[in-house]
């Protein structure tokens, strides 16, 4: 293993940001691993973590094939970690919109730059995400459907769920989006949570990324066979909204099988406590996002169903 | 009439209003021309809270020049000004980067669904924006060069002192003008000030020049005062200037300011040691038309903008 630096900026009144990565193996650049890029994402830091203290342990081993890389990159703005932010403290921006960045650009922009010089050109590229719509997930593998995505490999991570997400304007700018315009065959895999840390989805996450290396012939590693995933077009989730506000008392969880008809959760008068809505499943399927505030506004997304097709 | 554009309920015995303020002559004749005055969209941006007040006071004193409607949206994101934040409040996305929106997308994907189709139909959209807290701007309008040909013509009548016509980017059309532009409503994006302040100067100038805009369509037959002749972007350089270490930004130049190529135009100090980190020299010769207010940089952060020469072809 090496560890370097490989982004420096320096800051007024802080120490600098160290962006630092961590080398495994040596020769083609094999699989490129990215945690932590907002400043909330804490499972995300510590997945990583978890990961680079397993890879120790295998590199010790001997378990990773000769002639190839890994490169794991446990956090990108902790800048903004330590002090409780989720975005670029100066000016709040998102370095996760600004790939592949610009080395003369804002600031962020050559963040994004830095990192992007170091992680592009790997055949693999992984990062540990999280979304803009605060809940919980069904860990699964993220794809942008760039043209170049490959659902195939996705599902040699092993988790349940693969889904392939039609990019919107404001998804060119992330960091898996232009991995896969440079090439890389690009994966986000999302855990349960994002602020906390949740051990079982951790486990889940470090298990599918060594399970993956090991499939692509990187490392040599037992693990056990995982899941066969379902490919989901991310258009195809059912979408169940909010039709009034209050406080949300959440019945079903992410994975957790629903019936249509059956009562998801229930929407409280926040000062009377009665229940004023019911929201109700509008099909048979498989809960794969909640919401999980206690507090919920009108007209938000409160769960994305799987739907089941009836045979 | 103030009308009540959006209105969505929040956890907590409130809702997220969005209104409007509809002006139209008391005679309604025939088809009347539209015109809908936006601002507000970035929370911290206030210059055109100004112009929509300066626009109703000018219009409502003489309501017997008004041949069409106006519409006055002064808060597009009435939950950001009201908090002095930028995006939208418990939204990670800016909101000018969410539309056209969809009714199946978040809420704030809704409302802004229903923004647009309450705009759609109009003959013209004004979107006004101030810059952010950073960066003063000379007034100016932003056009994307895919709607140069469509909206050029109508921003030389707004009275704005620049045009800067720029490169397409995909992230950008998820913008409101964008959206707009494709439903075929003409929109301009006005730049001017910069953020949490009020520049009365430049919207007393902007608000003559949407009067004249507005005359030009039909909307307005009062008297409109003189209206200047922007410089538009199209065949000159543009000369960016990033500061190169952190520290304290001292501004020199200032807007309007003509500058040589290699002027200092400010420096970048260290209080700490009382050593000058960076002397900043301007990159190419031409006017000054953004300047960093606010001190504290990085290395990144833009200091400059500098609107050059024709240049020959
Ligand atoms: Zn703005």
């Amino acid at each position: 293993m090496k560890k370097e630096v490989i982004y420096r900026l320096d800051s007024p009144y802080r120490e600098s940001l160290d962006i630092t990565g961590y080398r495994f193996g040596s020769g083609k650049k094999s699989a490129c691993i990215v945690g932590s890029i907002r400043g909330n994402e804490v499972q995300q830091l510590y997945v990583c973590s978890q990961l680079i203290k397993k890879l120790k342990e295998l590199e010790q081993h001997g378990a990773i094939v000769s002639d190839n890389e890994i490169m794991v990159i446990p956090s990108v703005n902790h800048h903004s970690m330590n002090i409780g932010k989720r975005f670029w403290a100066v000016d709040n921006t998102d370095v996760n919109r600004m790939f592949p960045g610009y080395d003369k650009g804002e600031t962020t922009q050559r963040i994004a730059a830095g990192v992007f010089d170091c992680v592009k050109n790997y055949n693999y590229g992984i990062q540990f995400a999280s979304f803009y719509l605060p809940g919980d997930f069904v860990p699964h593998v993220r794809m942008m459907e760039t043209g170049y995505q490959n659902t195939s490999l996705a599902n040699l991570f092993g988790l349940p769920y693969v889904v392939v997400r039609k990019p919107r304007p404001i998804d060119t700018t992330t960091l898996n989006y232009n991995w896969q315009v440079w090439e890389t065959n690009a994966f986000s895999v999302y855990t349960s949570e994002t602020d906390v840390v949740d051990e079982v989805s951790a486990r889940q996450a470090v298990s599918a990324v060594l399970r993956f290396l090991t499939r692509m012939g990187i490392l040599r590693y037992n693990s056990h066979s995982g899941y066969i995933a379902s490919i989901i077009d991310e258009e195809e989730l059912t979408i169940v909204k909010t039709d009034a506000a209050g406080i949300f008392r959440r019945l079903k969880c992410p994975g957790e099988e629903v019936h249509m008809g059956e009562v998801l959760g229930e929407i409280l008068d926040p000062y009377e406590g009665e229940v004023i809505r019911q929201v109700v499943s509008p099909t048979d399927g498989i809960i794969f996002f909640s919401h999980k505030k206690p507090l919920v506004t009108e007209s938000e997304i409160v769960f994305k169903i799987i739907r089941r097709l009836h045979e | 009439m103030v009308e009540t554009v959006v209105s969505m309920g929040l956890p907590v015995d409130e809702h997220l209003v969005i209104r409007k303020n509809r002006l139209m002559p008391e005679e309604l004749g025939k088809e009347l021309k539209r015109i809908g005055i936006v601002t507000g969209t970035h929370g911290d941006e206030l210059e055109g809270q100004f112009v929509c007040y300066e626009l109703n006071r000018r219009i409502q004193e003489h309501p017997e020049y008004l041949q069409g409607i106006v519409d006055i949206y002064p808060a597009f994101n009435p939950l950001g000004i009201d908090s002095i934040t930028r995006g939208i409040p418990m939204f990670d996305l800016d909101m000018n980067r969410i539309f056209p929106g969809s009714e199946d997308g978040p809420m704030m994907e809704t409302i802004v669904r229903q923004l647009m189709d309450d705009l759609a139909g109009a003959d013209m959209c004004v979107d006004i924006h101030a810059s952010n807290i950073y960066l003063e701007e000379m007034p100016q309008v932003r056009i994307n060069e895919e709607t140069a040909e469509r909206l050029v013509p109508y921003a030389k009548m707004i009275n704005v002192d620049f045009v800067w016509v720029h490169a397409s980017a995909t992230v950008l059309e998820s913008t409101l003008a964008y959206s707009l532009n494709m439903i075929g409503v003409p929109t301009l994006v006005v730049e001017m000030g910069v953020g949490m302040r009020i520049t009365e100067s430049y919207g007393c100038q902007l608000v003559e020049g949407i009067l004249n805009l507005m005359k030009e369509m039909g909307i307005w037959a009062g008297p409109v005062g003189e209206v200047r002749t922007p410089i538009v972007s199209s065949d000159r350089e543009i000369g960016f200037v990033n500061a190169d270490h952190p520290g304290i930004y001292l501004p020199k130049a200032r807007i309007f300011d003509d500058v040589d190529e290699g002027d200092i135009i400010g420096r970048i100090v260290d209080p700490m040691t009382g050593n000058i980190m960076e002397e900043v020299k301007a990159p190419i010769a031409g006017k000054v038309f953004t300047r960093r207010e606010y001190p504290i940089v990085y290395s990144g952060s833009l200091l400059n903008r500098i609107l050059g020469g024709v240049q020959e072809q």
